[in-house]
């Protein structure tokens, strides 16, 4: 089932004649039939979900944005996808532009967003070209501009470029940046639907988010939730990577269990170089990392599916989280320290410095972590990386706290004997070449996959 | 630093994009260009004409540009080699791929070969997992990377060099 990749393949497809001719900017026409306020019903019955991590139903997201007499209020798309293990808008800018500017302008219509604002990570630069060439094509074609249509409705679409900083995808932090200032988290209440950028009600979605849009628009938010499964309704992208043979952007309905999207040869193909499955980061690297075995099925030894509840079955005790659909897979050579090191360093580095609990706290664990891979731990330092991130957790401004203190406490809860070896092997830890994690207790592929 | 005629136009199209009194907006896009028009790299020169273009406080631009990682505050090479090093392009060799490049090109990380050719930056996840391990390189990406590809985008670097001069 594919409804944004439809046409992925489509030679062309970035270009608009190409787009059109393929059925594109059709849910425009038709959401100018519509009052905006039954835009916004259509996106509350499909139940759509945001696809930037968080997962907060987007049709209620919108109804709370605030009308006041007289103040304008804005659209602003996320674009600044930086979550490691994630690289899907990127995909759907790079060769779908047309659909995430179609997406935009239904979009700014429901919402009566008169300047809409796509904020991209600054090294997408050359995609930033991309769109706007996009952006230009819709308007020479009479999409955007002034009384679009004739429907007397104006919009403009702007690219914004970042520099830089993962905290600037935490929407409070991207409106700060908008702003021409550093990405420091705001303190919410108030919220950005009340008081966003410039102090205006804002709604701040994911592209892939605003994407959805349209096959919701075109089919009907009822047909759009029948895919999927329970509150899982749709489709979503899944950025693959890591060790397995194909990694890359799959569209998925959400009915697939995480055993036949790794192994079979219409998703991941299975791990690369005949080696088996370790661990996996099923949603991007701030949810927890799972073994094999709790990642294929779930504690209670039910079947794990490719969804919003079934991943997070269990919780964090046994479970993980779908997140961005950033899916990072492990083989049985990984070192779980090694690369639970690599995001406490990432994390370390994208802390704004606002709340000293990240602050220092991510800092420590890295140093901690580097000090246990180098062979220079303790193994007291495993409890007290535990007690770290317990003090991260819950106690900053923004949720960059939990995404640090996430990944380190699921790999000390699911790896803690690969922690205790890297201590209690100092030598070996230290001199082992880099990628030969002969301690790992290789869990093997269940049968039949 | 000053931006010409043609660089000027286009930082008053990037301001009226915000609405009015908002021009401050446009400060992380302004500073790209001056970036780009300074050798690729912020000097206070540069970020103080910023601060005159867009009517702000010389210290609204450094707070700014010392918080993102993209602005370069002191001189870099002629090409910034800023390879991925996050989790997944390391589950996929990016520790080798910046070892070979130091030992090549006989550097250490954050530093510039003497002829000001190369600069190496290890960076933190650039959203090419799928493509590991990469690098950035100007504008554009170049990913799959392995020793001969590193090499080989060497050898480019030289040879475009060489053509400019």
């Amino acid at each position: 089932m594919k409804l944004l990749l439809e046409h992925a393949h489509v030679e062309g497809i970035r270009y608009y004649d190409t787009y059109r001719k393929h059925g594109g900017y059709r849910s425009v026409e038709k959401a100018f039939k519509m009052t905006p306020d039954e835009i916004v019903e259509e996106v509350k019955k499909s139940g759509l979900r945001g696809r930037g991590g968080a997962g907060f139903p987007t049709g209620m997201k919108w109804s709370f944005l605030a009308k006041p007499e007289g103040v304008p209020r804005h659209l602003v798309c996320n674009a600044d996808e930086s979550e490691p293990g994630t690289f899907k808008d990127r995909y759907l800018m790079e060769f779908l532009p047309h659909l995430l500017i179609e997406g935009l302008i239904v979009s700014s219509f429901a919402l009566g967003s008169h300047a809409t604002y796509i904020y991209i990570r600054g090294e997408y630069a050359w995609i930033v070209d991309i769109l706007e060439q996009a952006i230009a094509e819709a308007k020479n074609n009479g999409w955007l501009g002034k009384n679009i249509l004739n429907t007397g409705f104006d919009c403009e679409i702007y690219v914004q470029r970042g520099g830089g900083a993962y905290i600037c995808g935490e929407e409070t932090a991207l409106i700060e940046s908008l702003e021409g200032k550093r990405g420091n988290p705001r303190i919410k209440p108030p919220f950005p639907a009340i008081q966003g950028v410039w102090m205006r009600p804002t709604v701040v979605n994911n592209v892939e988010t605003l994407a959805a849009v349209v096959p919701i628009i075109n089919n009907g938010g009822e047909e759009y939730a029948k895919i999927g499964v329970g509150r899982s309704t749709g489709t979503k992208l899944l950025s693959v990577c890591g060790n397995v043979k194909k990694p890359g952007i799959y569209e998925i309905d959400m009915t697939q269990s995480v055993e036949e999207f790794i192994f079979s040869d219409e998703y991941c193909g299975g791990i690369a170089n005949g080696k088996r499955l370790k661990a996996c980061i099923p949603g991007g690297s701030s949810v927890p990392i799972l073994p094999a075995n709790l990642l294929l099925k779930t504690a209670k030894g039910e079947t794990r599916y490719m969804n919003y509840e079934s991943l997070s079955d269990g919780g964090f005790a046994t479970g993980s989280m779908m997140g961005s659909g950033g899916f990072i897979v492990m083989d049985e050579d990984q070192c779980v320290v090694r690369h639970t090191m690599t995001l406490a360093r990432f994390y370390n580095h994208e802390s704004c410095g606002q709340c000293s609990p990240c602050r220092e706290g991510t800092g420590w664990m890295y140093k901690i972590l580097k000090n246990i891979e180098y062979g220079k731990g303790k193994l007291s330092d495993i409890d007290l990386l535990w007690d770290i991130q317990r003090k991260i957790e819950g106690n900053t401004i923004c949720p960059l706290g939990d995404a640090a203190a996430w990944p380190v406490a699921a790999a000390i809860r699911h790896f803690r004997d690969e922690f205790e070896w890297h201590v209690n092997n100092p030598d070996e830890a230290q001199n082992r070449n880099f990628g030969l994690a002969h301690y790992a207790d290789p869990i093997h592929i269940p049968a039949g996959a | 630093m000053k931006f010409s005629a043609e660089k000027l136009n286009k930082v008053k199209e990037i301001i009226a994009r915000y609405p009015e009194g908002k021009q401050k907006s446009a400060l992380i896009p302004v500073l790209h260009m001056a970036q780009e028009e300074n050798g690729g790299w912020l000097s206070t020169e540069a970020m103080d004409h910023v601060a005159e273009l867009l009517s702000i406080l010389p210290i609204e631009v450094y707070e700014v540009a010392t918080f993102y990682t993209m602005f370069n505050l002191k001189p870099v090479g002629k090409y910034v080699f800023e390879v991925c090093r996050t989790g997944p392009c390391m589950l996929n060799g990016s520790d080798n791929i910046i070892e070979y490049i130091k030992e090549k090109l006989s550097i250490r990380e954050g530093e510039t070969t003497p002829d000001g050719m190369f600069t190496l930056k290890p960076a933190e996840c650039l959203g090419a997992c799928g493509y590991a391990p990469m690098m950035q390189l100007g504008k554009h990406y170049r990913e799959h990377l392995t020793k001969e590809k590193v090499d080989a985008i060497i050898d480019e670097c030289r040879r475009n060099a060489a053509n400019n001069n």
